[in-house]
């Protein structure tokens, strides 16, 4: 019987009937930290998504810790591209994070002051303490994905899957995303993130997912990042990025920035 | 069924109109504007009641004046609402249209007592009533032939502005095509067209024949021009069989589904709509089996 | 002027009646529509309008076949609740099966409905015995028209919509805000969909005979974009989208009795237009008078700003009394604008100004105001310089002292790299530390 936290098995989807997933084959590691990596349009977020039933998958299996989603939905958190939302909606920060209980709340019944403590005490740990009240237009693009993540936070869940946590956030908000994956991490979670960055990859996470529409590698991020690799999941591209791949196959190297 | 020369006239000018439609109506919905061509049809009513406040005549030159006004003002104003008061496009379009119909159908009241206009008419339109006509060649009929000539010309005169400004306002904008303009003027001929049909079909028809053939064509055609053609082909088809349903078979299956046998024939102008909803929903059977079956992307029908 | 007591102290039954009806209706159409407005779908209540047509029709047509009084508009009710869900399924096949966007899917079905049921309409009008007035109050709206019975259906409807919007208030929240992630978390996105939808069928049935068909969409899209102007809390918009469909439709039908003869639907969605544009005007959050407002205030102050850290350059650079055009020739700006704010300044008591307003000092006021703008532009500037990763999302250049936004440790350091970098310039004190 598994234990992983995600197990994908030949996974395919496809969108108007076009393949953007081919049999993809994964799992997760339990207590680490995952980035799915590669080029635009390789299928980062529909693997996500598919993985959660958010896209019909054509074909393939899911396991969460052994069992489908439906059996362990409180255990897997989804943190969504910010982009996702409309941040004009009328709530406010609090509100937003509160969202995570609602599961835990259940049907019909009101968020009680009890519930805007735990949403409060997520905000404090991604450092919006103060930013509760505030509706969420009024915040900032890297505000704006913290809330989303003490979202998650406050679900308590063991897996946290995040779409491009990363993209266009200051470099504040990066440091409270990292602080917060390692703390998950000690206290025995498991974090996939679909990352776009090339430089940070290594830095950021402890295994890396290759990702071209096929799995190309998979395993930990020194192992993973081969020129060689690089260049099946980025091809011809790669000129450009040679130096880059040097410094990263390297583990441990100072980043040039 | 009795053909006359009155049905001839019935379908030639219904035809006549549907095509006019669906030339700007294309672009409304290339350009996502579909329920443009609602609004502005219920948006014209005040600008039609003032029309007739000021001349006191129905066929003059300040209410199509008025009525084009109108529909300007509604993209105009509900434009100003979606971004200064940062209301959703479909809602400040929706805030603008009722507010406007609501005003026209008061001043329609207030004006009944001065001029005949009733606003069941502008709805449903008297396309039996409308060509009856001393003339050779019904009024009527030579107006809607002017305005498909009209929208015709404009189409071909502008044709790839219009493309570009649908396809990229940014872009065009950036190339120095006024795709603000062109959106403009899209606004007004589509007022324009509604303001000439409404009398003779009624804007329920317009707003079907604004919409329903591009969507059918864009079934059928992928470039542009092609859906512009057969979008006046489906146009043309929907006329014909809703008169011909609407003198013939509908009041036959209605009564049958009813239980009755005192049904007269059924307003031709509703079943051209109705017909053209049959035309595009039968296509779009049609183009989902087909693609089923080819298992390939986008296949089209044809 | 005695009828006008009549109304307003409801001393008919009637018009208790319909004003009650009519009141409801306006507050559970306000409700709905606010999940409605929010799930970016306000047109979708246009389309659900003109869709109920063919069933109200067929089923008057019906009605003698099955034994029904032909009027009851329960009956008519049924038909229009039956079509209305038909057109939002046509709605949902179009979206699914082809690649046409959302609104060209409301405009054919809008249409399309509307014109069949035009159609059957015209069958029945010419039915002999005028049986087609009927019908007409139901295009056009006609709370006259409206019996206790009906009320009683209102009533019920309106209680029920209420009800699921505030035991559901949280789950049609998420839904609205973020579907994927009520989907992940287990959330029923399909069947809280397909009740909100249920409860704009409703509305839609329940304003037939207030609004009628064509309008009735005004008041699920009114009131709640009006509420927006008013508050970012969904749980007041919500409840201030209901209050303001209620008033307009009281309104609606308070002035329709003063003024028979006047349709009554109309005036409702009047009164509605009337308060969305006084809304759009001076909504306290989102109001365009406010916003201006805060955009006039903001560049003043830039100005204010801009004019005080000027002058205060001029005087360090050995200058007490500054001319005008020492300060003019700081930076490029319209002359007129930096007058104004000298006088303005002046009149504060910031400035001294010689009497030809040419040239002017500091007393001691506005020299603090000065060193307190200059110390903390300067600040900011060596903190983006030195800070630059994580600088962007913490400098606040409104708030009055750095200290507020950066800790005590940080500006200390931060006063160090300015000695270091301009010894010469002179750094201004923080003025908080020599107040007593």
């Amino acid at each position: 019987m598994s234990t992983l936290p995600l197990e994908i098995r030949s996974l395919n989807v496809a969108y108007h009937r076009k393949m953007v997933l081919w049999d993809a084959d994964l799992s997760i590691r339990p207590g680490r930290s995952t980035a799915i990596v590669g080029p635009n349009g390789a299928g980062k977020s529909t693997l996500l998504k598919a993985s959660l039933g958010l896209i019909p998958a054509a074909s393939g299996e899911v396991l969460f810790y052994g069992e489908p989603l439906k059996k362990v939905r409180s255990r897997v958190a989804y943190v969504p591209q910010r982009e996702s939302v409309d941040w004009d909606f009328p709530v406010s920060a609090r509100d937003v994070v509160a969202m995570g209980l609602y599961k835990k709340i259940g049907w019909c019944l009101p968020v009680r002051a009890r519930h805007r403590r735990m949403a409060d005490e997520a905000l404090a740990d991604v450092g919006l303490a103060d930013f509760a009240g505030r509706q969420i237009s009024q915040l900032s693009g890297g505000q704006q994905q913290r809330v989303f993540l003490a979202r998650a936070l406050a679900q308590k869940a063991d897996l946290h899957l995040m779409d491009e946590p990363f993209a266009s956030v200051d470099a504040a908000t990066e440091q409270a995303i990292l602080t917060l994956i390692e703390r998950l991490k000690l206290e025995g979670g498991t974090v996939v993130c679909v990352h776009h960055d090339l430089d940070t990859v290594a830095e950021y996470f402890d295994d890396v997912i290759l990702l071209n529409m096929r799995v190309v590698a998979k395993g930990p991020a020194s192992e993973v990042l081969t020129p060689e690799n690089l260049r099946k999941t980025y091809g011809a591209r790669l000129t450009l990025l040679d130096e880059a791949v040097v410094d990263l196959s390297r583990p441990g190297a100072p980043r040039e920035s | 069924m009795i053909w006359t020369e009155l049905d001839t006239w019935i379908v030639l000018t219904g035809a006549l109109t549907a095509m006019a439609c669906a030339v700007p109506g294309v672009f409304l919905l290339l350009n996502k504007q579909s329920m443009l061509g609602d609004a502005i049809s219920h948006a014209v009513l005040p600008g039609l009641a003032i029309g007739f406040l000021v001349s006191g005549s129905r066929d003059s030159f300040p209410m199509l004046l008025g009525a084009v006004l109108a529909g300007l003002f509604t993209a105009v104003v509900s434009g100003v609402i979606e971004r200064r008061g940062r209301v959703e496009t479909g809602a400040s379009l929706g805030v603008v249209f009722c507010s406007l119909f609501a005003l026209g159908l008061i001043l329609i009241r207030i004006a009944a007592d001065h001029v005949d206009l009733d606003p069941g008419c502008v709805l449903y339109g008297a396309l039996e009533l409308a060509v009856i006509d001393s003339a050779a060649v019904p009024r009527i009929v030579w107006q809607s032939t002017a305005i498909l000539l009209l929208n015709l010309t404009l189409a071909a005169v502008f044709f790839k502005e219009l493309q570009v400004a649908a396809f990229d306002p940014r872009f065009a904008k950036a190339s120095g095509i006024p795709s603000g303009g062109i959106h403009h003027g899209l606004t007004v001929v589509t007022a324009l067209t509604t303001v000439v049909a409404f009398e003779s079909v009624g804007s329920i028809l317009v707003i079907a024949m604004l919409i329903v053939p591009g969507a059918s064509a864009m079934l059928l055609s992928r470039s542009v021009a092609g859906v512009l053609f057969w979008s006046l082909v489906v146009a043309l088809a929907s006329a014909l069989a809703g008169h011909l349903l609407a003198i013939s078979v509908a009041p036959e299956w209605l009564g049958w589904l009813t239980g009755r046998q005192d049904l007269g024939s059924l307003n031709s102008a509703g079943m051209m709509a109705a017909s053209a909803g049959l035309i595009f929903f039968s296509l779009l059977a049609a183009s989902h089996f087909a693609r089923s079956i080819s298992g390939r992307g986008r296949a089209s029908v044809l | 002027m005695e009828s006008f007591w009549r109304v307003l102290l409801l001393q008919d039954h009637n018009t208790r009646v319909v004003l009650a009806g009519a009141c409801l209706f306006g507050a559970a159409a306000g409700l709905a529509g606010t999940f409605l407005l929010l799930r970016k779908r306000s047109l979708l209540g246009d389309t659900l309008g003109h869709a109920t047509l063919p069933g109200i029709t067929l089923a008057f047509l019906l009605a003698e076949t099955f034994g029904f009084s032909s009027r009851s508009f329960l009956w008519l009710a049924s038909g229009a609740a039956l079509s209305g869900v038909a057109g939002m399924g046509a709605v949902l096949l179009i979206r699914k099966t082809s690649h046409l966007k959302d609104d060209a899917a409301l405009a054919i079905v809008l249409s399309v409905f509307f014109g069949a049921g035009i159609a059957m309409l015209s069958a029945i009008q010419q039915l002999p015995g005028g049986q087609a007035a009927g019908l007409e109050r139901l295009i056009y709206g006609n709370p006259a028209s409206m019996t206790s019975s009906d009320a009683w259906f209102v009533l019920v409807a309106s209680l029920l919509v209420a009800g699921v919007c505030g035991f559901l208030f949280k789950e049609f929240t998420l839904l609205c805000f973020d579907e994927s992630y009520a989907q992940t978390a287990g959330w029923p996105v399909r069947l809280l969909d397909v009740l909100l939808m249920g409860l704009v069928v409703l509305v839609t049935i329940v304003g037939l005979q207030t609004v009628g068909i064509l309008l009735v969409v005004a008041l699920l899209v009114i009131p709640p974009a009006a509420a927006r102007f008013w508050s970012d809390d969904l749980r007041v918009m919500a409840l201030f989208a209901a209050g303001v469909g209620a008033l307009s439709s009281m309104v609606g039908v308070v002035v329709s009795a003063l003024l028979p003869g006047l349709p009554t639907g109309a005036l409702i969605v009047l009164s509605a237009a009337l308060f969305f544009g006084v809304s759009l005007l001076l909504g306290q959050k989102r109001g365009i008078i406010i916003r201006h407002l805060l955009e006039r205030k903001a560049a003043r102050r830039l100005v204010r700003e801009h004019v005080l850290r000027a002058i205060f350059e001029c005087a360090e650079e050995g200058r007490s009394v500054v001319s005008l055009e020492q300060v003019l020739a700081k930076r490029p700006w319209k002359k007129n604008e930096v007058v104004s704010e000298i006088a303005q300044l002046t009149d504060d008591g910031l400035l001294t100004t010689d009497p030809s307003a040419l040239s002017f000092q500091f007393n001691g006021r506005g020299d603090s105001e000065a060193r307190r703008l200059v110390r903390n532009h300067r600040l900011w500037e060596i903190y983006l310089l030195n800070h630059a990763d994580v600088a962007p999302a913490r400098v606040d250049r409104d708030a009055d002292l750095i200290e507020h936004v950066l800790d005590q440790r940080l500006v200390d350091e931060l006063e160090d790299l300015l000695d270091e970098k301009a010894r010469e310039r002179l750094v201004p004190g923080n003025p908080e530390k020599n107040l007593p």
